[in-house]
């Protein structure tokens, strides 16, 4: 009996430290961000509503200060923020116009052959990559993606926003000042009905399924590499060369092998849902997957980066029965040895 | 020359050239252990058991790592974890061991101060499981930069940097510490050797140490009785089992060990299948960046309270600095405990319980220790620099009280 009431002491006072370096700790270190949202001008609504929020109290908090400088940055940032929100809010109501149209896939097809096959390549439907992909980072700044699969990975709302506005459709816009333009340029001009057009025709030649790795290729590959994904042949290299992105996103983007282990799942699904939330200004776009796209992106970090998880599930188990049964037999052994002593 | 005539069987032959009979004798079947204990005992034999596991799974993973900045990242996460058949499980059972075996330690010396298990005669075992404590804690510390990932890099530099306070010589001692100007490859190699050589063969050197200090003045008991040995032992062998207060360490001892190693394996392959993340750092699977500065930077668990005692003095006091007083401060954590037998002015052997005051003190200081942990994790910031600066400060003091605490014990007795 003593000894279970010492047993249960060093349980509780282990249980305690632990949950104080592990869970606390977390908590204290990584706020809380909202979960994903594949409804992005809901998304949006929120995000820009919190930004006039905060930027209210800060102005709140400088006035109370009394400090005019502090003031005057605080009154400038509000303003910003208000102005954004409502850039945003004008921007969905105009895109939803087009969502709520009905495409017309043929048309389409004439409509992106003309105006997107110049920098995009759609193989599927033959039309190759007209430069190699060193050639068109350095035209461009990162190598333009393939338009077959668009219809597939994207949702429709992202894929309307963004023809008509890529920056502000991956949430980019704050790069994309003082002159420097996004490379692809937005389509704002085009009638509802041709956007609509042009997006039917994407989704109808797309794909109806893809593998893991797929989906991964053409959402992030462009960036980011995967050197794990195969170390020794090295085709999971970003496309872009490392000079080009680096000059293009700021920073090298990051190789994404060990990611799954380095960020966990849940952060990466709410990461790529909308890098903002988690690295606020970061150079990194919205890329507007799906919900089962984004499932594959990640299930295929996973099994590059964790791809003994199955065999250690499975060995597992047989391990702790093994123990079990030692552990019997050893108390069993006890038991005999002690017999005699008490 | 002995002389030796034709052996019968192997175990003679042995026998008359090593003596096995009488060493067996010895050193298991007529090693003398009290029989009032409880499972806090097996602690030993646990420690011993993973630093087993570690220094094996280490072996194996030696096979493959390379200690060379360029190529140890991917030699841990790519060749050891995906390549090498079951390399995952020795890494995790190594990761896993690394962490579980200072849980076991902590418990050991906590299980020896509450019992008073280093005084009068057992100070020699008392230091020789400090020092134990202390090669551990380097070996852990250098086998935690091997990996080569942001957190062992940063620990690197953050511990390195230290020595930069010692007066005088610290710049220079840095350097030569580090082999560079930095924390670069001539540090990795350096640690390498370390963890894989020079502190393991030290740890086994001490694990000798720390057993043969045990042979006089002999295990401490649940309620620190003094024990005649020999006449325990006698009424023993004449076959009175239930009356003797002792046991032979082997087998009966010995039966009670591995029951609780039943359970503790059980305990620990369990982490090592299923929650083997608790060992490893998350930071640490991004590949060390000097250019970028983790947003926190923490040590592993174990060293969490020291690391709060270190930066709990966040202030300048007059013209000394904040870095130096937090430096004294936790130099005076990592010696404090070795001195523990001469701050412990009760003249007798007791558990806790049986001295209020001490028993008072030993509490608060679990509750501190405790408390240095989580907020040694923590970031530094508001509120929780206070409440790291109180509990530095609590630690201090609670070891400058206790020579006074348990001298009133002792006089409370009547002694």
């Amino acid at each position: 009996m003593r000894e279970l009431k010492i047993l249960a002491v060093v349980v509780v006072l282990t249980l305690v430290t632990y949950w104080g370096v592990e869970p606390f700790a977390h908590s204290q270190m990584h706020p809380h961000v909202e979960p994903a949202n594949y409804n992005f001008a809901e998304a949006d609504k929120e995000t820009t509503k919190e930004a006039v929020t905060v930027a209210k109290e800060a102005l709140e908090e400088a006035q109370k200060e009394n400090n005019e400088k502090d003031i005057h940055l605080a009154q400038v940032e509000y303003d910003n923020a208000v102005a954004f929100e409502k850039t945003m809010t004008d921007f969905w109501t105009a895109n939803e116009e087009v969502t709520s149209l009905t495409g017309n896939a043929e048309n389409g097809a004439v409509l992106v052959q003309s105006n997107c096959t110049a920098c995009h390549s759609i193989e599927k439907q033959g039309f190759p990559q007209l430069m190699d992909n060193a050639s068109a980072a350095a035209a461009y700044g990162v190598v333009p993606p393939d338009l077959s699969t668009a219809g597939k990975i994207y949702t429709k709302d992202y894929l309307v926003a963004f023809i008509k506005d890529p920056a502000l459709a991956s949430k980019v816009s704050h790069k994309f000042v003082d002159g420097k333009i996004h490379p692809m340029p937005g389509y704002g001009w085009m009638q509802p009905q041709e956007i609509a057009d042009m997006v039917a025709y994407l989704q109808s030649i797309s794909p109806k399924e893809m593998t893991n790795k797929e989906v991964f290729t053409d959402a992030c590959q462009r960036c980011h590499g995967i050197k794990y994904g195969d170390m020794q042949g090295g085709t999971m290299a970003a496309k872009t060369p490392n000079e080009n992105i680096k000059a293009y996103m700021g920073k090298l983007p990051p190789d994404l092998s060990q990611y799954i282990r380095s960020r966990g799942e849940s952060y990466l699904h709410t990461f790529v849902n909308d890098p903002q939330k988690h690295l606020e200004g970061t150079a990194m776009p919205r890329v507007g997957l799906t919900n089962d796209a984004e499932v594959q992106v990640v299930k295929y970090m996973q099994e590059v980066g964790d791809s003994k998880k199955e065999q250690r599930e499975a060995l597992g188990p047989k391990f702790l029965i093994y123990l079990v049964i030692f552990a019997i037999f050893a108390w069993l052994w006890k038991a005999s040895k002690w017999r005699d002593v008490h | 020359m002995a002389k030796f005539e034709k052996a019968n069987s192997v175990g003679e032959w042995l026998d008359q050239r090593l003596n096995t009979t009488a060493l067996t004798k010895v050193l298991m079947t007529e090693y003398w252990i009290p029989k009032d204990i409880n499972f806090l005992w097996a602690m030993g034999v646990l420690l011993a058991v993973t630093f087993k596991i570690l220094v094996i799974s280490g072996l194996f993973l030696m096979m493959y790592y390379k200690p060379d900045v360029n190529l140890a990242f991917d030699s841990v996460n790519y060749t050891i974890m995906q390549e090498v058949a079951y390399g995952w499980l020795f890494r995790h059972m190594h990761g896993v061991a690394a962490s579980v075996v200072f849980l076991i330690i902590y418990i050991h010396m906590f299980t020896g101060i509450y019992y008073g298990s280093y005084k009068q005669g057992r100070e020699m075992i008392w230091i020789s499981g400090m020092l134990l404590f202390m090669t551990f804690s380097a070996a852990g510390f250098s086998g935690y930069m091997l990996p080569w990932g942001q957190m062992s890099y940063w620990a690197a530099m953050v511990i390195t940097n230290l020595f930069g306070g010692v007066p005088v010589i610290g710049d220079a001692l840095v350097v030569w510490i580090r082999g560079d100007f930095n924390v670069a490859d001539a540090t990795l190699t350096r640690f390498f050797m370390l963890h894989v050589f020079l502190l393991p063969i030290v740890i086994m050197g001490i694990i000798g140490l720390h057993f043969y200090t045990l042979r006089i003045p002999h295990v401490n008991n649940q309620k620190g009785e003094e024990i005649d040995y020999d006449a325990e032992a006698e009424k023993y062998l004449t076959g009175n089992k239930k009356e003797a207060k002792v046991i032979p360490f082997w087998p009966v001892f010995i039966s009670k060990d591995f029951a609780i190693l039943g359970i503790f394996l059980i305990f620990y392959f369990y982490l090592v299948f299923f929650h083997y993340n608790f060992a490893m750092d998350p930071v640490n699977f991004d590949p060390a960046d000097n250019m970028v500065t983790p947003a926190h930077i923490y040590p592993e668990w174990y060293f969490l309270w020291s690391y709060e005692v270190l930066r709990g003095f966040f202030f300048d006091v007059g013209p000394v600095k904040a870095f130096d007083i937090g430096l004294a401060a936790f130099g005076f954590a990592n010696v404090i405990f070795l001195l523990l037998p001469w701050l412990d002015r009760d003249t007798k052997i007791l558990p806790a319980h049986k001295r209020p005051m001490f028993f008072i003190w030993f509490w608060v200081l679990m509750a501190d220790l405790i408390v240095l942990t989580i907020w040694g994790k923590l970031p530094p910031t508001g509120t929780n620099a206070w409440i790291g600066f109180a509990a530095a400060m609590l630690f201090i003091i609670l070891f400058l009280v206790l020579p006074i605490v348990t001298k009133i014990d002792a006089k409370k007795r009547g002694e």
